[in-house]
């Protein structure tokens, strides 16, 4: 089956959805390809990452289009008709070939492309535009326009004459909604692939710059602009993202995040200078960068404090922009604060939050306070996971042991403090969890282990015959 | 001859003192550890605005974490802690428990935890936070023995830390002590609680701590206490006699234990 073609296998009659081996007969010399659609996918998202340039709001209309709302940008490019061919002419230019059409509703817009690419329609023309279109062009689906066609229906305008609720009831709301919208009466709103950021800013170069030196400095020009822009308005950014555009169409782009709000714009170079440092796969500026963008994709209203008076806030600000720099440099989730949770299970009674947005929430936690003068009940260090250990045997069915071996050393047990059982929390988890016992235990080394019995003893453990069988031991943490 | 190589030598101290003066700013800046001893021989306590290194072997991790969160606790001063740790290093000695460090007396709303993937990232950002006076101190973990620590990477940690006024402590865990330009460097093993009536209660935390270097006074040995009520290391404690009076008429096991002892 053929999946697509170019235009010289279509001069020659064949078709898309054609088995394979009729094209074949019809022309033995064919070059065939296996379709591969999730790179059809990803290409054309590149596509669509390199025309960010012109417009922010770019959306996906698959398999093959895209649309741009162009709203107030065609004159940065001198016009529309001037932003039409500089878009063509670049994308013939990487290999692609381009149909493309301005109108005032995105279906009319993708009618045209595909009947006559490079036409403007001024708003108020779509009806007249299209209307000696064959009724396939609108793309309404195989069964419609074969039902159009047999109707006596052959081109748009024809369609258009006709009632709506005639059409309505003949081929359903939905063809009449697109009919419309084709006709210029009224739109559907596309559906853009990223949120359009609060605060744009970006620098085109006639010359295509590719030296480290010279991406630093546009970058810091940008964050200077932005700020100002930002500044007027009392916002400073949390989010913020910069896009590099190769010549060759290949789109980067670099996102920083920021646990309170960023106003100053030497923060905003130091922070992308660390990202850019600590990149595993660098910025390869190719043959260079001709657009650099600068956007704020997330922004606050900043509240101005009196910083010089108050030294604790100045504390804090100085650690919010330390974990920035951090967080930019190794990772958001690498930088963490602990916040204290509702349980007596001893793994789960800390939860490690990123640090940036949870700072102010771990300085305000409360943590259960410990018992005066009783020595520490907790360990100090705590394996993720109780790591198993074996014991010989236990004097007291259910009692402490006297020695035991973890990791490959055997440790003699000269002082025991216990049991402190734990039970599990039977109304939150699924299947069955053991009881634990907990002692304290310090060996002959001095070296102090917190260790337990998974399970009662004959209690709780049974092998398949249904006898009881003694539990495991773990260590589950060390004490200092 | 001799005075022109005295005179000669004086210079190049002069010159040396002068290239470290930098050191003087902060010099007088010392924290009492609560151990008379170790004080004496710091000359005053632990010193702020310096590297300290505390290196122990494998299995006596938790030890030495107990030293360094106690050495912490000490020179922060209500000031937020930065802890870098290595990924090698929870999976060989543990995560460091926040309920555990409350036990210890210790804040755990002031610490921030760095999960550094490996050591370059780690000392990159150590030396970052050192940089920055918000902190009260930087505590840098790292397991095994590393190439990348090397003397020059400890002069700029020392430098950081000079320009700053924030302390940073490195629990090198099995690893050996080399030369670096540490203010002190101490060897941690655990120490056993003193033996005593089965009912009593054991287990604070106590350290047998070898002080192997110090610029600027004497080496020793001694066992330290960590009191957690009143957040300070103390001498060995014994633990308080039973509430039953001890027979007239033979001696107190405890008491002669003590005697062994001392």
């Amino acid at each position: 089956m053929i999946h697509a073609l170019d235009e010289a296998a279509e001069r020659l009659g064949l078709y898309i959805g054609q088995p394979l081996a009729n094209a074949r007969a019809m022309c033995p010399d064919l070059r065939v390809f296996d379709a591969d659609t999730v790179a059809d996918v990803k290409t054309l998202s590149d596509v669509a990452d390199w025309c960010d340039r012109f417009t922010p709001l770019v959306a996906l209309d698959a398999p093959h289009g895209l649309f741009l709302d162009i709203t107030g940008c065609a004159h940065l490019f001198g016009g529309e008709a001037a932003l039409l061919r500089t878009l063509v002419r670049a994308l013939a230019r990487q290999g692609f070939s381009v149909s493309a059409a301005i109108a005032g509703t995105s279906v009319c817009a993708r009618t045209l492309t595909r009947q006559a690419t490079g036409t403007i329609v001024a708003d108020g023309g779509e009806a007249e535009a299209i209307s000696r279109f064959p009724v396939s062009a609108l793309g309404a689906g195989e069964a419609i326009t074969t039902g159009l066609r047999r109707a006596g229906l052959k081109t748009i305008g024809d369609v258009a004459l006709r009632s709506s609720h005639e059409i309505t009831a003949r081929f359903g709301a939905r063809f009449s909604t697109l009919l419309a919208h084709a006709l210029g009466q009224g739109d559907a709103p596309i559906n853009p692939r990223k949120p359009l950021p609060d605060y744009i800013v970006e620098k085109r170069f006639a010359e295509p710059i590719a030296t480290d030196t010279m991406i630093a400095m546009t970058l810091s020009r940008l964050a200077e602009t932005l700020i100002a822009s930002m500044e007027k308005q009392g916002k400073g950014a949390r989010r913020l993202e910069a896009a590099f555009f190769r010549t060759d169409g290949v789109v980067r782009t670099i996102m920083v995040e920021t646990g309170r709000p960023v106003t100053r714009s030497a923060v905003i170079d130091r922070l992308f200078r660390e990202r850019l440092d600590a990149l595993a796969d660098p910025l390869d500026p190719g043959f260079g960068f001709d657009m650099v963008r600068l956007s704020a994709s997330r922004t606050e209203i900043v509240v101005q404090e009196q910083r010089d008076l108050d030294a604790h806030v100045h504390d804090n600000d100085e650690l919010a922009a330390l974990l920035d720099r951090i967080a930019a440099r190794i990772g958001g989730k690498r930088v963490v604060v602990h916040l204290p949770q509702d349980t007596h299970i001893p793994e789960c009674a800390m939860l490690a939050a990123p640090a940036q947005h949870h700072l102010a929430a771990a300085m305000q936690a409360e943590w259960p306070a410990r018992a005066e003068s009783e020595p520490p009940l907790r360990p100090l260090r705590l394996f993720d996971r109780p790591e198993p250990i074996k014991v010989p045997f236990a004097t007291v069915p259910d009692g402490p042991p006297h020695q035991f071996t973890w990791r490959r050393a055997l440790h003699a047990v000269v002082r025991v403090e216990g049991p402190e059982r734990i039970a599990m929390e039977w109304w939150r988890q699924d299947g069955k969890q053991l009881t634990r016992d907990y002692f304290r235990i310090e060996d002959a080394e001095g070296l102090r282990f917190w260790i337990f019995r998974d399970g009662l003893y004959e209690g709780e453990v049974f092998d398949d015959e249904g006898k009881p069988v003694s539990p495991n031991w773990y260590v589950h943490g060390l004490f200092a | 001859m001799s005075g022109a190589r005295g005179s000669a030598l004086a210079i190049l101290r002069g010159q040396i003192e002068r290239i470290e003066t930098a050191e003087v700013v902060h010099q007088r800046d010392r924290v009492a550890l609560g151990h008379g001893e170790a004080d004496g021989a710091l000359k005053g306590g632990l010193a702020r605005a310096a590297i300290h290194e505390v290196f122990c072997e494998g299995r006596q991790g938790a030890a030495a974490t107990g030293f360094v969160t106690g050495l912490a606790g000490r020179v922060t001063a209500r000031k937020p802690l930065l802890w870098v740790r290595q990924d090698f290093s929870e999976i060989e000695t543990g995560a460091l428990s926040m309920s555990g460090l409350a036990e210890l007396g210790l804040d755990p709303r002031r610490v921030v935890m760095v999960r550094a993937a490996d050591v370059e990232s780690a000392l990159r950002t150590s030396a970052d936070a050192l940089a920055c006076d918000a902190l009260g101190a930087v505590v840098l973990e790292l397991w095994g023995e590393t190439r990348q620590f090397d003397l020059v990477a400890s002069r700029k940690l020392t430098l950081a830390a000079q320009s700053s006024g924030v302390t940073g402590l490195l629990l090198r865990m099995a690893a050996q002590p080399l030369p670096s330009t540490a203010e002190t460097r101490w060897m941690l093993r655990a120490a056993h609680s003193p033996p005593g009536p089965v009912w009593s209660v054991w287990g604070a935390p106590r350290f047998d701590a070898e002080l192997l270097r110090n610029r600027h006074g004497l080496c020793g040995r001694w066992i330290m206490e960590w009191n957690c009520d009143e957040c300070q290391f103390s001498e060995p404690s014994t633990y308080p006699q039973p509430v039953a009076a001890a027979p007239a008429h033979r001696p107190d096991p405890a008491v002669s234990w003590q005697r062994r002892a001392g």
